[in-house]
C-alpha cells in the first residue's frame, strides 16, 4: 500500500477536525440552519483576504499559549485545566502594570509582560502544592481556582483598575506598554512573536534539558521515573509553573497586545473561555508546543471566521466551541484509528 | 480509623460547631431556617449528580463531564417542560437527555476504549458552546430564558419550611443507591467489575453491559439534577447556569470515597455553603460589608479546602478510568 507523505499524527488530527466539522453541520441541519452557507462564510471570513489571515493569527496568539499550558501538564502526567483562571490573573497583572504604573518606554512593555506571566504562574501554585502535598486531583483544584479567579479578577478590575468614568472596563494600557500593531487593518500585534518565542523556548526546554526530560519521563512512565530518582513533587511544580507562565502571558497579550480595547472588560468578556479553548487546541496539536502553534492557527481561524458565520448564516459563533468539544471527544477514542486502519489495510 | 469514641467525638464537635454557627448567623440577621431551605435546594443537584457518579466509578468508569450534562439538561429540561406544560415532565426530559449522554459516553468508554478524562472534558467544552447555540435556536434569545412560573416543580410547604419534593427524592435515591451497592447481587457485581473485571467476565457476567448501565444511570440522575436547576430552583435558564456544580459534585464523589451516603453528606455541606453565599448576598447589613465577589467565591473555596483535608485516605476501585480488554 502506498503511504501518504504526511506524518500520521497530522493525518489523524485533520480527520478528527473533519469529523468535528461534519458533526457541527449535522447540528446546524437539526436546527434548520444552512451549513454550506455557514461554513463558506466561516472559511472565507477566516482566510479570504490578507487582513483576515492576520486577524486569524491575532485570534491564534492567546490560544497557542493556553494550549501550551495544557500540553505541558499532559507531558508531565497532569490534567491541568487551570489555564482559564491563570489567564484571568495574567490579564490583571498586565493591566495593573500597563495601565497604572508609568515606566520608561521599553522597560514598561517588558514589565507589563513579565507581570502578566508572574501573576499567571502564582495562580498555578495552589493547585500544584495541593497536588504535591495532599494528592488533590488537579481537575477539581484547577476548576475551583478558575471560579475563584473569575470573581477575584472581576473584583479587582471593577474596584481597583477601572477607568474613571467608564465602569465597563479597566484603565487602558499606556502607549509605552503596548505591543506595536503590525498593520492598520488587523488587530495583530508583535505580541505573536513573543508567544511564538515562548512556545519555542518551552519546546527546547522540554526536549533539550535534563529537567525537561525528567518531566516528560514522569508523564510517560511514572514508575520508570521514580526508579530513575525523578522527584514527583518537583515535576508537578515545574509543569504547573511553566503552564502558569504561558497562561499568564496569554492573558497579558489580550491586554497589551490586542487593539482596540487595550484593557480588560469588567465582564472579562475579552479573555473569557480562551483557557478552555486551549484544551482542544493542545489535543489537536498532540500536546506538542509546536503542534499547538499549528493547531492554534486553525482554531484561530474558526474563532475569527465564526463571527462571519453569525452575520451570514445566523448561526451563533459559539457553535465553534461545540465543534471544538466534539473534536476533543473524537480524539479521545483510539479505537477509531484501529478501526480505520483495519478497514483500509485490507 | 475505626475508633468509635473518636467518631462520636467528631459528631459531637460537628453538632456544637453547627449550633454555634447558627447562633452567629442569627446575630448577623440571617435566618437559619431559610438557610436550611436554600442549602437543601443547592444540595439537590449536587447529590443527584454525585450519587450517580459514585455508582459509575464503582463500576470503573469516570465521567468528568457532569458539568456538561448539568448544563445541557438544564436547557432540555425546560424545553420538555414547556412542551408538555408541566415541570415534572421537564425533570423526566432532563433524565432522558442525561441518560442519552451518559449512554453515549459509556459506549465510547467501553467499546471505544476512550481516554475517559479527555472524553469527559470534551463533553464539557461541547456543552459550553452548544448551550448558547441551543438557547438561541430554541428561543431566539441569547441571554436569560424565563419560563411561566406555573412550570416550576411545586414546593412542599411544611411547618419547618418549604422543600422541593425533588430534594426528598434525592435523599431517597442516595439511600437506595447505598442499599443497591451493598445489599444486592447487582451491587456486588458493580463493585466487582470495578475491582476485577476479568473475574466478572469469567463468571459469565457482561462487563460492558454493567458499565453501560451505571454510566446511563449516572447520566440520568445528573440529568434530573440539571433540569432541577431551572425548574426546581432558579426559575430561568442562562448559559452558565451550572456554574461549576458538576465539578463540585465530583469533589463530593472524591470526598465520599464513592459511598453514596457520604456523597449525600458532602452535597449537603457544599449545598449549605452555596445557600449561605446566596443568603449573605441579599441580606441587608451584611451584603454591604462583604463584597459580593468574595461571597460568590465561598462554595469554590470551601470545596478546595474540604477536598484538601480529607483526600489521600480514600481508596478507589482498581480499574477506575481504565477500559477492560479481554485477554
Amino acid at each position: 500500500m502506498k503511504r501518504l507523505p504526511l506524518p500520521r499524527p497530522l493525518i489523524e488530527s485533520l480527520v478528527t477536525i473533519s469529523i468535528g466539522l461534519v458533526a457541527g453541520a449535522l447540528l446546524m441541519l437539526l436546527f434548520d440552519y444552512n451549513p454550506v452557507q455557514a461554513y463558506r462564510a466561516l472559511f472565507v471570513g477566516a482566510f479570504g483576504s490578507l487582513e483576515d489571515i492576520l486577524e486569524t493569527l491575532a485570534f491564534a496568539t492567546p490560544l497557542m499559549l493556553t494550549a501550551l499550558t495544557f500540553a505541558v501538564g499532559v507531558r508531565g502526567g497532569l490534567f491541568n485545566i487551570g489555564a482559564e483562571g491563570q489567564m484571568y490573573l495574567g490579564a490583571i497583572g498586565a493591566t495593573f502594570v500597563a495601565g497604572l504604573l508609568p515606566l520608561p518606554p521599553g522597560l514598561h512593555l517588558a514589565a507589563a509582560t513579565a507581570a502578566g506571566m508572574l501573576f499567571g504562574a502564582l495562580w498555578a501554585v495552589p493547585p500544584a502544592l495541593l497536588k504535591a502535598w495532599r494528592g488533590v486531583h488537579e481537575v477539581i483544584s484547577t476548576i475551583m481556582c478558575n471560579w475563584i479567579a473569575f470573581y477575584l479578577a472581576t473584583y479587582l478590575a471593577i474596584n481597583f483598575l477601572a477607568e474613571p468614568g467608564r465602569a465597563e472596563r479597566t484603565a487602558p494600557a499606556l502607549v509605552t506598554a503596548r505591543y506595536p500593531v503590525l498593520t492598520e487593518d488587523a488587530s495583530l500585534t508583535a505580541a505573536i512573536f513573543v508567544a511564538l518565542a515562548f512556545c519555542l523556548v518551552v519546546y527546547l526546554y522540554l526536549w533539550g534539558t535534563r529537567a525537561g526530560y525528567e518531566l516528560r519521563l514522569a508523564g510517560e512512565n511514572p514508575d520508570a521515573a521514580r526508579y530513575a530518582g525523578v522527584k514527583g513533587g518537583k515535576v508537578i511544580l515545574l509543569s504547573f509553573a511553566i503552564g502558569g507562565l504561558a497562561a499568564g502571558l496569554a492573558g497579558a497579550t489580550q491586554i497589551i497586545g490586542r487593539p482596540p480595547a487595550w484593557s480588560l472588560y469588567a465582564t472579562l468578556g475579552n479573555v473569557i473561555t480562551l483557557g478552555f479553548d486551549g484544551i482542544g487546541v493542545a489535543l489537536v496539536g498532540r500536546n506538542h508546543p509546536i503542534g499547538g502553534v499549528l493547531a492554534a492557527v486553525l482554531f484561530g481561524a474558526l474563532a475569527h471566521g465564526g463571527r462571519f458565520m453569525e452575520y451570514h448564516a445566523g448561526v451563533l459563533s459559539e457553535l465553534v466551541r461545540a465543534i471544538n468539544g466534539l473534536i476533543v471527544i473524537t480524539l479521545a477514542v483510539p479505537e477509531l484509528w484501529m478501526l480505520a486502519r483495519r478497514r483500509f489495510s485490507r | 480509623m475505626r475508633v468509635p469514641g473518636r467518631r462520636a467525638l467528631g459528631y459531637l464537635l460537628a453538632g456544637l460547631a453547627l449550633a454555634g454557627f447558627s447562633y452567629a448567623l442569627e446575630r448577623f440577621g440571617l435566618q437559619p431556617i431559610s438557610l436550611l431551605e436554600a442549602g437543601l435546594l443547592a444540595m439537590t443537584p449536587l447529590a443527584l449528580a454525585a450519587v450517580g457518579e459514585c455508582l459509575n466509578e464503582k463500576a470503573g468508569v469516570v465521567n468528568i463531564g457532569l458539568e456538561g450534562i448539568l448544563l445541557i439538561t438544564a436547557v432540555t429540561g425546560v424545553w420538555f417542560a414547556e412542551l408538555f406544560g408541566n415541570g415534572t415532565m421537564g425533570l423526566i426530559g432532563g433524565a432522558l437527555t442525561g441518560a442519552l449522554i451518559g449512554f453515549a459516553l459509556g459506549a465510547i468508554s467501553v467499546y471505544g476504549k476512550a481516554d475517559q478524562i479527555i472524553a469527559g472534558m470534551g463533553l464539557n467544552i461541547f456543552a459550553l458552546g452548544f448551550v448558547p447555540f441551543l438557547l438561541v435556536s430554541l428561543w431566539a434569545f441569547p441571554g436569560i430564558h424565563l419560563f411561566p412560573s406555573e412550570l416550576m416543580v411545586p414546593r412542599l410547604i411544611t411547618p419547618w419550611g418549604q422543600f422541593s419534593p425533588v430534594t426528598i427524592a434525592a435523599i431517597l435515591i442516595a439511600v437506595l443507591a447505598h442499599l443497591l451497592l451493598h445489599h444486592t447481587v447487582l451491587g456486588f457485581r458493580i463493585k466487582a467489575v470495578g475491582e476485577k473485571p476479568e473475574a466478572v467476565d469469567v463468571a459469565g457476567v457482561r462487563v460492558d453491559w454493567l458499565r453501560l448501565f451505571t454510566s446511563t444511570l449516572g447520566g440520568a440522575l445528573c440529568g434530573v439534577g440539571g433540569a432541577f436547576l431551572p425548574l426546581g430552583w432558579f426559575g430561568g435558564v442562562v448559559k452558565e447556569i451550572s456554574a461549576g456544580r458538576g465539578f463540585i459534585a465530583l469533589a463530593c464523589v472524591v470526598f465520599a470515597g464513592l459511598e453514596p451516603l457520604l456523597a449525600l453528606a458532602a452535597a449537603f455541606l457544599f449545598g449549605f455553603v452555596d445557600g449561605l453565599a446566596s443568603a449573605v448576598a441579599v441580606t441587608p447589613g451584611v451584603k454591604e460589608r462583604i463584597p459580593f465577589y468574595f461571597v460568590s467565591m465561598l462554595p469554590y473555596a470551601t470545596t478546595l479546602v474540604v477536598v484538601a483535608l480529607v483526600i489521600g485516605r480514600r481508596r478507589f476501585p482498581r480499574t477506575v478510568g481504565r477500559p477492560y480488554v479481554r485477554e
